[in-house]
Order: structure tokens, then C-alpha cells, then sequence
């Protein structure tokens, strides 16, 4: 099968240096690799490293040893314009919360990632209005910031800025969390046809019935969080 | 040159104010696209640092070696001070915290916009106008105020001409000291996705000196944290923001207030 996904021996301790040089140890010798057109679910505790997880394998916390490889770059020893350039291409995050710049409309705020690789902007509206649509974000506020919108529109605008290019790597935070039935069908549709195209998926699922309809296997972190894998 | 081949190349840069050090062993590669954006607090040298990049100071040792169209990689430092002016009125821009040190305040709007265009050739009347009337535009003023002076524009404005100023010739790199300080929130706000869409329509390298780590997340590839004039910590922006490893870059991020 074709690893899009490979992350190898891969061990995250924070530093606290204004805090009396309090370490903490998250994990230890991850080791984790997703096909394409798989989607595996984290599961574990609270507090047991899955978003810590997700934040390493997105670049976004730095890991102190092992690889990540995204296809063949691997996000550890890489360049921070490479890892933009990964981003850019190949690696979705569709985080919990939204994060844009105010004044910037939803329309355009999900038409970004197509623009960022150079789609045309009319196709890449195109898509974004599609994407909206699906998600029953009603068109009148397509021309607003996001940032007045309630709590769930947001998040599904941050999940139709996930879904706009066709990354082949996709990270998902609790995608269906907080949404109502029919947008929570929207989304796990979505999901599979990610995974039909070919993305490899992580995501973390509290939502256990999503989770069993759209993951092929689920990775326990608490077998890499330190005190049980001394 | 292609992306692949670096823009601007900084090594072992030193500035000292007699037994002071304004910054220390600084280097750095900037590429094509990239935003980098240096913080840390009053007086740990970040505006040195642009200054002596910019040609507006002289380092004591090392090099700001820079891909020039023409002739390839040229050190800055050691070119002749007609070279380096003719580079900063073409390939480079410089936007200052303060619009009124880079605009001429006594000319009008248009008048700001055409002047640098006169200054590397342009001799048409009627072109240096529409292209002023575009620039004016593309930074959200009013043409209708193409003749007004500056000196009637709101802060934000200013700081929109200044930056239609130093674009218009298509620079291909871009110093920035403090671009939104001193201006309330919402005009900053504007201010950040203007100049967002700027660098990616243009694909513009940029060094964005601020204290305001807000305005490094949204428009920051990079980030370099400095401390005492040295540089303490490097990398992809939202790692150093948000997995800090230097205690001081832990402090900085800690002491920001949430609202």
C-alpha cells in the first residue's frame, strides 16, 4: 500500500523554562503510518497526547527526535518553507477553531488554499461556494467575516476550507463535533470521499459513531504517552 | 533565478554603538515569497538588525548578500552607495512605522506614487497617473483624493499610500519596521489583509520587524526572536508561537494578553 503518513519513533517533551524548568513528557516512540485512502482514528484519554499527536504531524509543535514524512519530506529536519510548501500541497488541518483575519469573507476564506496553489480565482470561488453550499451555510453571509458567525457556522467553514483542495494528507480535530444532524452527514460524506480520492486521514473522533463509519482502525496514544510505554 | 534560488542571504551581520551590541552572528537565507518576521522587545536590536539590511546603517562585519537582477549575488554591504540607492529605489522597498517618513508630506497622493516611478525612468504623464489611480485603488483610497496631501489622510491611509509608494516599481523585497503601530485595531486589521494578498498576488519577499506577535501569526512564514541583539530562536512562525523552546521566546508568548 501506498504511506502517504509515516511517523517514526517520534518523542515530545515540553519545557517549561519559566516554570522551574518543568518537564513534561507526552510522548514517547510514536510510531504510525497511514495509506492512502485510509482514515485511522486517535483515540485515548484526555490528556493522553492525541492533539499533541496531530500538532506534530502538521509541523505545528517540534519534535525533539524520529521522523514525520509527509510523502518523502519529513517535517523534523525540514525547512520552514518546505514545511509551508507541504502544507501548501499536500497537508490539511482542519483545526477545532477557525482562525482568520477579521474582514476577510467566509467565500474567500475557504477559495484560499485553491488560490494558495494557484487555482484561478473564479474556479476557486466556484469550489468555495460549492463547499458552502453543501454545508448549508446560507449564502447571504458568504460575503461576511466568519468571525461574527455562531459557533457551528464557523466550524463548517473551517471544514470547507479543509475540504477546498484535494490535499493528499488530511488532519481532522473533532470535524463533527458541535454540529447538528444533517451537517454532521454533510461532513462524514465529505470524509469518505476524501478517503475515495485517495487522502490518508487522521482524526480525532469523540463522536464514537462517526468515528466507527468513516475510520478504518483506531491508534490508542495512550500506548505512547510516557508512564505506559517506560 | 528560479524559487529555488535564494533572494537574500544575511552572514554573521554585527552592529555595535561603541561597547553596546546592537545585534550579533546574525544569519539567515530569505527566499523568494517568504515572509519573515523578527520580534522581541524595545532595544533587542530587531530595528538595528533592518536597518543595517536596509543599507540605513552599516554593519561593523559580515555580509547582506542579495540576488540582484542583473548581476546575481551582490554583498550590499561593500557596493557603492549609488549601487545600493538605485537597488533601494527598485528591488527594494522600505515601509516605515511612521507613514510621514516615507511619504513626501508636501506633495499630493498621486504625486507620492508618481515620483517613484519618475525616479526609475517613467517620463509619461498620462501613464504615471493611471498607474497612480490603480495603486490608489489597490490600497482601498479613494481616487477621488489623488490630489489631495497627505497631510489630510487619516493614519491608515497614510500608511496605505506609503505602502502604494513603495510598490509601485515592483520591489522584490520588502523591509517593514512596525507597519501597524500606532494604528487602532480595525484599521490594522484592514491593513494585514492588504498587505496579505499584496505579497501573494506579487509573490513579495518581506522582513517585518513589530513587537506584535498578532501580526507575526497572520502574516509571518517565519519567525526569528531576538534578545540582547542576538538571535535566540528560528522557525515556521506557529511552532515558535505556539512550542516555543527558548525561555525567553516562552516568556514573550506567555505574556500576551487574550481577549
Amino acid at each position: 500500500m501506498n504511506t502517504i503518513i509515516q511517523v517514526s519513533n517520534v518523542s515530545k517533551t515540553f519545557t517549561l523554562h519559566n516554570q522551574g524548568s518543568a518537564e513534561i513528557a507526552v510522548l514517547n516512540n510514536v510510531d504510525l503510518s497511514v495509506s492512502a485512502g485510509e482514515c485511522i482514528a486517535l483515540t485515548g484519554p484526555s490528556g493522553a497526547g492525541k492533539s499533541t499527536l496531530m500538532r506534530l504531524i502538521y509541523g505545528n509543535y517540534k519534535a525533539q527526535s524520529g521522523a514525520i514524512k509527509i510523502n518523502d519530506v519529513d517535517l523534523v529536519s525540514a525547512e520552514a518553507r518546505d514545511i509551508i510548501r507541504v502544507r501548501r500541497e499536500s497537508l490539511g488541518y482542519v483545526s477545532q477553531f477557525l482562525r482568520v483575519l477579521p474582514r476577510v469573507p467566509a467565500l474567500t476564506v475557504v477559495a484560499e488554499p485553491l488560490r494558495a496553489v494557484g487555482v484561478p480565482e473564479d474556479d476557486a470561488l466556484e469550489r468555495a461556494a460549492n463547499l458552502l453550499t453543501e454545508l448549508n451555510i446560507p449564502e447571504n453571509l458568504w460575503s461576511l467575516s466568519p468571525t461574527t458567525f455562531s459557533g457551528g457556522e464557523q466550524q463548517r467553514v473551517n471544514i470547507a476550507r479543509g475540504f477546498a483542495h484535494p490535499y493528499p494528507a488530511l488532519l481532522l480535530d473533532e470535524p463533527t463535533a458541535s454540529l447538528d444532524p444533517v451537517n454532521r452527514e454533510v461532513v462524514l460524506q465529505l470524509i469518505r470521499s476524501a478517503k475515495a480520492r485517495g487522502a490518508a486521514i487522521v482524526g480525532i473522533f469523540h463522536d464514537a459513531e462517526a468515528r466507527a463509519r468513516v475510520c478504518d482502525r483506531t491508534v490508542d496514544v495512550d500506548n505512547f504517552t510516557v508512564a505506559n510505554s517506560a | 533565478m528560479n524559487e529555488n534560488d535564494c533572494l537574500l542571504s544575511v552572514k554573521q551581520l554585527e552592529k555595535r554603538y561603541g561597547p553596546h551590541i546592537g545585534c550579533q552572528d546574525v544569519s539567515f537565507d530569505l527566499y523568494p515569497g517568504e515572509v519573515m518576521g523578527i520580534v522581541g522587545e524595545s532595544g533587542s536590536g530587531k530595528s538595528t538588525l533592518l536597518n543595517c539590511m536596509a543599507g540605513h546603517l552599516k554593519p561593523d562585519t559580515g555580509e547582506v548578500v542579495f540576488n540582484t537582477r542583473t548581476e546575481g549575488l551582490r554583498d550590499t554591504v561593500t557596493m557603492s552607495e549609488p549601487e545600493r540607492r538605485l537597488l533601494s529605489r527598485t528591488d527594494w522597498a522600505f515601509i516605515h512605522q511612521h507613514a510621514r517618513d516615507g511619504l513626501r508630506m508636501g506633495v499630493s497622493a498621486g504625486g507620492n506614487v508618481g515620483e517613484r516611478m519618475m525616479a526609475v525612468g517613467a517620463r509619461h504623464y498620462g501613464d504615471i497617473r493611471r498607474t497612480a489611480e490603480d495603486w490608489l485603488e489597490r490600497v482601498e483610497i479613494d481616487t477621488s483624493r489623488i490630489d489631495d496631501r497627505p497631510a489630510t489622510f487619516s493614519g491608515g491611509m497614510q500608511q496605505r499610500l506609503q505602502i502604494a509608494r513603495n510598490l509601485v516599481t515592483q520591489p522584490r523585497l520588502i523591509f517593514m519596521d512596525e507597519p501597524t503601530g500606532g494604528l487602532d485595531v480595525s484599521v490594522q486589521a484592514r491593513l494585514l489583509d492588504l498587505l496579505r494578498s499584496l505579497v501573494r498576488d506579487m509573490n513579495l519577499s518581506v522582513i517585518i520587524v513589530t513587537h506584535d506577535l498578532a501580526v507575526v501569526r497572520l502574516l509571518a512564514d517565519r519567525l526569528m526572536v531576538m534578545k540582547s541583539g542576538q538571535v535566540v530562536e528560528q522557525g515556521l512562525t506557529d511552532q515558535v508561537l505556539d512550542d516555543p523552546q527558548h525561555a525567553y521566546t516562552q516568556l514573550l508568548v506567555s505574556s500576551v494578553l487574550h481577549v
